[in-house]
């Protein structure tokens, strides 16, 4: 079993077809749906927690790219700066998941991409700006 | 005068550090040895105490002179990369207020505002060697005639850049709270409706005014890491008070002392001097400043032996009460509980988060003890304390 986060990014022409669906019904994989921005006739994005059978996974990412869909894991699509980061904490005040925690003692502000779900919300909560979401400029 | 068994003069510390045999070590590391030895002990063995803070300054900036042109021009108005800077001094010197903001910049017409440029991101542009456009206005006279120009300024050109922070390195301060039923940005971050979430903003037991609370040994003229360089402090800061209520321990129980730090843009480094856009609220300027404290005596030991546990500070309600000038606190917590991420209010656990870089401070308070352990760095004597400054106690 593996489990993973995965930005889906549906074209105008893919946005109303039962793609998520056949990722469940053929190859047997459970989601948890993150994030959807999904606009009638124009191009939508989906964050998904994917979990099943690594084959099938690949399967399913592989019928995914052949229906258009371009995907990629989350991670790719947050990242937060770490020579810039100077370890402030304001981030970790609105994170709504705990990716971005306090370390303690060391004060330290660590980023766990794997807890992360793609809401953005430390993007513009961090003051120095060392953060960069990709998700809603490349939907 | 108390009579002391240590006693030290600031001459005797520095020719130790020309000697390379003086014994500095930082605040946190200060904790234990006065706890294991004793104050009096610790005082012989030890002779600097490094401090160390890192968080957002609002009242910071830098002092221009940006050079005479052909012909001349006395600036009457002044934008920097579209951010106005104050121009009501002589022809060129112009000063660059890190809170700033371009006439443009939506502010919190579209709530909450984002604050993506301002006077502190054009001194971390001049820091990163990026060229500045200035362009500036004057009405003209005889003998500066010139009324407009728009040229570039790049650091190491300009005749003089002083950063001159009217206020910083607050001694102590508040924890914030939100009690209203709605998420409100303030300097003190996002606060979650209903009590969800508490930030407060010192470094605690490392922060230079928490290490010396009566300010025995800070004053005009004390030589300390501003920036990334030696800088001074250059007189109290504003808003500086020492009449506030205190612990045993010294340490004030709200906000109290502040610095006015002046020293050399052109020696800083943009590691410690980094632009801030704090959503809602505006733009500001995370400044990294380290006091070294000279261990004269015994009581110096002792007060910069000071850990979180001793230290305490207000709950203040940024929802209501501070807006509306209501002075009251909600509660008093120690830095420890501060640090350790939970405090208690009403009954109810508040998750805390900080505001300002304890790894990044404590990181400044290495640096200066290395600088004054490689003979680097000498203690500056200040030629009066704060204290002698606001109380008029002779020199
Ligand atoms: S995008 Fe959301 S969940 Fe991810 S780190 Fe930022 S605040 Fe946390
Ligand atoms: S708010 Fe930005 S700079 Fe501060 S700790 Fe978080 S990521 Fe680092």
């Amino acid at each position: 079993m593996i489990k993973k986060r995965m930005v889906l990014r549906f074209s105008k022409k893919t946005w109303n077809q039962p793609i998520v669906y056949r990722l469940v019904k053929e190859f047997d994989l459970a989601f948890n749906i993150l994030k959807a921005s999904v606009f009638p006739k124009e191009a939508s994005l989906m964050v998904l927690e994917i979990s099943g059978e690594e084959a099938e996974f690949d399967r399913g990412m592989a019928y995914l790219e052949s229906h258009g869909v371009i995907y990629e894991p989350l991670e790719a699509n947050i990242k937060k700066d770490e020579d810039r980061c100077v370890h402030c904490g304001a981030c970790a005040s609105v994170c709504p998941t705990g990716a971005l925690a306090i370390q303690r003692p060391e004060m330290y502000v660590t980023f766990d991409t794997g807890k992360c779900s793609g809401c953005e919300l430390c993007v513009k909560a961090c003051p120095p700006r060392v953060i960069t979401a990709t998700l809603s400029s490349r939907v | 005068m108390a009579s002391f068994k240590v006693r030290k003069t600031y001459q005797e510390i520095n020719e130790k550090i020309k000697k390379g045999n003086v014994v500095v070590v930082n605040a946190e590391e200060m904790i234990d040895i006065v706890e294991e030895k004793g104050a009096v002990k610790a005082a012989q063995e030890i002779d600097v105490v490094t401090t160390g803070t890192f968080g957002a300054m609002c009242s910071s900036g830098a002092l221009l002179n940006v050079g005479h042109t052909t012909p001349k021009m006395k600036i009457s108005r002044a934008k920097l990369n579209g951010v106005p800077a104050y121009c009501g001094l002589a022809a060129v010197d112009i000063y660059i207020g890190a809170s700033e903001l371009p006439d443009e910049d939506p502010r919190n017409t579209v709530y909450p505002g984002e604050f993506r440029y301002g006077g502190a991101h054009v001194i971390q542009d001049l820091l990163l060697g990026k060229p500045v456009v200035m362009e500036a206005w004057a009405y003209g006279t005889d003998c500066y005639p010139r009324k407009y120009i728009k040229k570039d300024l790049v650091l190491h050109e300009l005749r003089n850049a002083i950063l001159l922070n009217p206020r910083n390195a607050y001694q102590n301060y508040n924890c914030a709270v939100n009690s209203t039923s709605r998420t409100i940005y303030t300097y003190m971050g996002t606060l979650k409706p209903h009590f969800g979430n508490a930030t407060y903003s010192t470094a605690g037991q490392i922060s230079p005014l928490m290490n010396d609370p009566y300010f025995r040994t800070i004053g005009v003229g004390t030589r300390i890491f501003l920036g990334g360089t030696q800088g001074y402090v250059a007189f109290y800061g504003t808003q500086h008070t020492s009449d506030v209520p205190r612990m045993p321990n010294g340490i004030p129980t709200e906000g109290a002392g502040t610095l006015c730090v002046i020293g050399d843009l052109k020696q800083m480094d943009a590691r410690w001097v980094v632009a801030a856009s704090i959503q809602g609220y505006g733009v500001s300027m995370y400044v990294g400043i380290g006091v070294p404290i000279p261990i004269l005596n015994e009581e110096m030991a002792r007060f910069t032996a000071v850990k979180d546990a001793d230290i305490v500070t207000q709950i203040i309600d940024y929802g209501s009460d501070y807006p509306q000038a209501i002075n009251r606190s909600l509660g008093t917590v120690t830095y420890r509980d501060l640090k350790n991420g939970m405090i208690r209010l009403n009954g109810k656990e508040v998750p805390v988060t900080p505001m300002a870089s304890y790894p990044r401070a404590l990181e400044i308070s290495n640096i200066l003890k290395e600088e004054i352990r490689k003979g680097r760095f000498y203690l500056g004597e200040p030629q009066a304390t704060l204290t002698q400054l606001t109380t008029g106690e002779r020199v």
